[in-house]
């Protein structure tokens, strides 16, 4: 008897999991947008504005517009130029609205042994690193983050490979696990690396070259390629991320008082 | 860095106050792995029991990728779960991807074959001792699997729970077709993931130690539920 | 002189070893009739094909009234009892329950059963938990279950004691006199002496003589059968 009531409580639990959905859109971000906070200060005044529950998909760059192609998100907001031009080009999406930018730091030893942090630039501190065969933990996925970073390797005129290269095919922050247990240098958003939590030994060993800012896109999905995106939802987040509170908000937020982003979209 | 027992605090912390965020991802870990479990128990164990008790030309064939489905990674099995349900994949249109039904589907393929092995197993050392009973009394196939599924219930309830182990401690299935959506496909498991990667071990640990005290509840309640039922009837 | 049912040519091959006949034999009237020989001999297999258990690989048996063919009016008592995981009570019911009888009416009836066979204990408790004669009584009241016209037993008293045995005996009497047919095996020479109205006496595999109990016993025929009932067992 009591394992009947549970068996059908299970079932009938299961059969109303669609119920009560309202003004629900889907949006794929990317982990360090995740990580950084601030969807957790902006969501909740989206909902209270608009109405509108974002679900979030918190995924690499490259999964992230992938899932807009498939037509499995509504929107895409993430953090790749070129990837994203090239996936408007293919008619996924309708238009690319900037938002707002951060910057990537490189992170390692505090003592930097590699003297990356004696650099001008940002590729100088990557020739400094590869110099001193450093280890060094790359991303390895195909994220917004891990492109920027082969372009700066490119850049910087050095094929990274070897021993002290480690491409570990993970999130921003299974990275910077790695990196923290390796006392590894690692390239990272600002942002996730002042929330991770297990910083170990390492420290920011460069930063501020204009090359590493981070500028964040909005795209909408291609409503006649996907008939079914949610555009009513899509243009009403657009429209508040376009807004004067969606400026202050953004550019109020700090973490350890350090301002993460700024905001930079065109009016 | 003293984090086990930091874990165990905080997780101390999360379940006496009922931390609301808790309760949810909670409740959907129970309500997707039970329900996963539920569905598997019904396709899995009838099916170990009819490859016990019949004999066919592709029977150890069968046997052979069931035990091969076992070992399947979850990665793999949400991948193609994915596929499917994708708005570009041939059941978009349900409209299920990211959905707690998607879900359960994913660890229903992951824990049936699980399921459908063990009972394979102790049905088949129940049906040698059946077995000229069952033949003597000419009782119909579908009436050997009935007695065989009923008599072997206490067998089964243990393959079930099997198939509950593996599900309620899965992540890279529901990752990818959940999508580890917060409030709405956000299960004890991913949240762990996530609070990995984010570095926050006390968090992961804490909600590793909750998750370790609801299987342990789990199967402790089951194992009441059988202990009664065998008071009442013998 | 026409018999219930009749075999031609039948033989039991397993493992490319000849185990049963080639075998012709006509089984005729009623009573209680007594399988012999030695171990080895095909009494359990002999058993086992008619009730349809063992499919034969020559040969044919015959019912000649075909509602004995019928596995579902034959009993089947196993030299080891089948214990199902269940109560006493429910495993001497689960015969009516495969008939489609309601669980109250087959625990009923199976209530019924037990207290014919004199079956005094708990009914409720597990079935293991029975004694040796307990659940070869327990086997006995389930094969009865469905009244059956023809009850096969094979060597239903080799592990019991004198007293089950006994009791088991006087059952057998009882439903002997209710006019079911009885074949039963077994190795002990008095109880064949007391209830065989016929017998059956098998050697490696073959029919080697059958005549009714007292002229068995009084003066066998063959030379296998003089040196069995001395206690010379030969294999």
């Amino acid at each position: 008897m009591t394992f009947k009531s549970i068996v059908l409580g299970t079932v009938a639990a299961l059969l109303t999991t669609t119920a009560a959905m309202a003004e629900e859109m889907k949006m794929a971000v990317t982990t360090s947008f995740a990580n950084s906070g601030l969807a957790d200060v902006l969501l909740p005044k989206v909902k209270e504005d608009t109405g509108i529950d974002v679900q979030l998909l918190i995924v690499g760059t490259g999964q992230a517009l992938a899932l807009g192609a498939a037509g499995d998100v509504d929107a895409v907001l993430v953090h790749s130029r070129a990837a994203e031009e090239k996936w408007l080009a293919e008619g996924n999406g309708t238009h690319r609205t900037e938002i707002m930018y951060n910057d990537f730091v490189f992170v390692g030893p505090q003592e930097d042994p590699a003297k990356a942090g004696g650099a001008e630039t940002a590729t100088g501190a990557l020739q400094a690193i590869a110099g001193a065969e450093a280890p060094f933990v790359s991303r390895g996925d195909d994220s917004g983050t891990h492109k920027m970073e082969l372009r700066l390797w490119k850049a910087a005129d050095v094929t990274p490979e070897g021993d002290w290269y480690k491409a570990v095919g993970q999130g921003m922050g299974a990275a910077l696990n790695t990196a923290s247990g390796m006392n590894a240098y690692i390239m990272s958003d600002r942002a996730s690396w002042l929330k991770f939590a297990n910083k170990g030994d390492l420290g920011i060993v460069f930063e501020g070259d204009p090359v590493l800012f981070n500028q964040y896109a909005y795209l909408p999905v291609n409503p006649e390629k996907h008939p079914h995106v949610k555009t009513d939802l899509v243009n009403q987040l657009e429209a508040w991320l376009l807004s004067d509170k969606a400026e202050e908000l953004i550019n109020a937020y700090t973490i350890a008082d350090q301002q993460l982003f700024v905001y930079n979209a065109a009016e | 860095m003293n984090s086990i027992g930091e874990g165990l605090w905080q997780a101390a912390r999360l379940v006496v106050t009922l931390d609301p965020d808790l309760v949810e991802i909670t409740a959907l870990s129970l309500r997707v792995s039970l329900g996963a479990t539920l569905v598997a128990s019904c396709i899995g164990l009838p099916l170990g029991a009819w490859l016990a008790v019949n004999r066919f030309p592709a029977r150890r064939f069968v046997i052979a990728i069931l035990n091969a489905l076992m070992g399947l990674p979850p990665v793999v099995v949400g991948l193609i779960v994915y596929v499917l349900f994708s708005r570009s994949g041939p059941l978009g249109v349900l409209g299920l991807l990211f959905t707690p039904t998607a879900m359960v589907i994913a660890q229903v393929i992951i824990i049936t074959p699980i399921i459908a092995s063990v009972a394979h197993q102790a049905i088949r050392d129940l049906w040698a001792d059946y077995h000229d009973l069952l033949i003597s009394l000419q009782a119909t196939r579908l009436q050997r699997i009935k007695t065989l599924l009923w008599d072997g219930r206490r067998a089964l309830m243990t393959a079930s729970l099997a198939g509950f182990g593996r599900a309620i401690g899965e992540v890279g299935a529901i990752m990818i077709v959940g999508g580890n959506i917060d409030h709405a496909t956000r299960v004890l498991t991913t949240a762990i993931a996530l609070e990995t990667g984010k570095g926050e071990f006390d968090m992961a640990l804490a909600l590793g130690f909750v998750l370790i005290g609801l299987a342990i509840l789990v199967n402790l309640g089951l194992h009441f539920i059988s202990r009664t039922e065998r008071g009442a009837r013998w | 002189m026409s018999g219930w049912v009749s075999l031609s040519g039948v033989t039991v091959r397993r493992r490319g070893r000849t185990i049963l006949g080639p075998l012709d034999a006509t089984l005729n009237g009623g009573g209680l009739t007594i399988l012999m020989g030695p171990n080895g001999a095909g009494k359990t297999t002999l058993l086992r094909v008619l009730h349809g258990l063992e499919r034969v690989n020559t040969g044919d048996v015959h019912w000649t009234d075909p509602k004995d063919a019928d596995g579902r009016s034959q009993g089947f008592v196993f030299q080891t009892p089948v214990l199902m995981r269940r109560s006493v009570l429910d495993c001497i019911a689960y015969p009516l329950l495969l008939d489609g009888v309601s669980r109250t009416q087959a625990r009923e009836q199976a209530r019924a059963h037990a207290a014919e066979v004199g079956l005094t204990v708990n009914l409720d408790q597990a079935v293991t938990f029975l004694s040796g004669g307990e659940k070869q009584k327990m086997a006995l009241a389930r094969a009865l279950m469905r009244r059956p016209r023809i009850l096969f037993l094979d060597e239903p008293c080799a592990n019991l004691d004198g007293r089950s045995v006994k009791e088991i005996e006087e059952i057998l009497h009882r439903i002997k006199a209710g006019g079911t047919r009885i074949l039963m095996s077994t190795h002990d020479m008095g109880q064949a002496r007391r209830l065989a109205d016929d017998v059956l006496f098998l050697h490696a595999g073959k029919l080697v003589e059958q005549s009714n109990g007292d002229d068995f016993f009084r003066s066998p025929r063959t030379a296998e059968a003089k040196a069995y009932l001395k206690g010379e067992i030969l294999l």
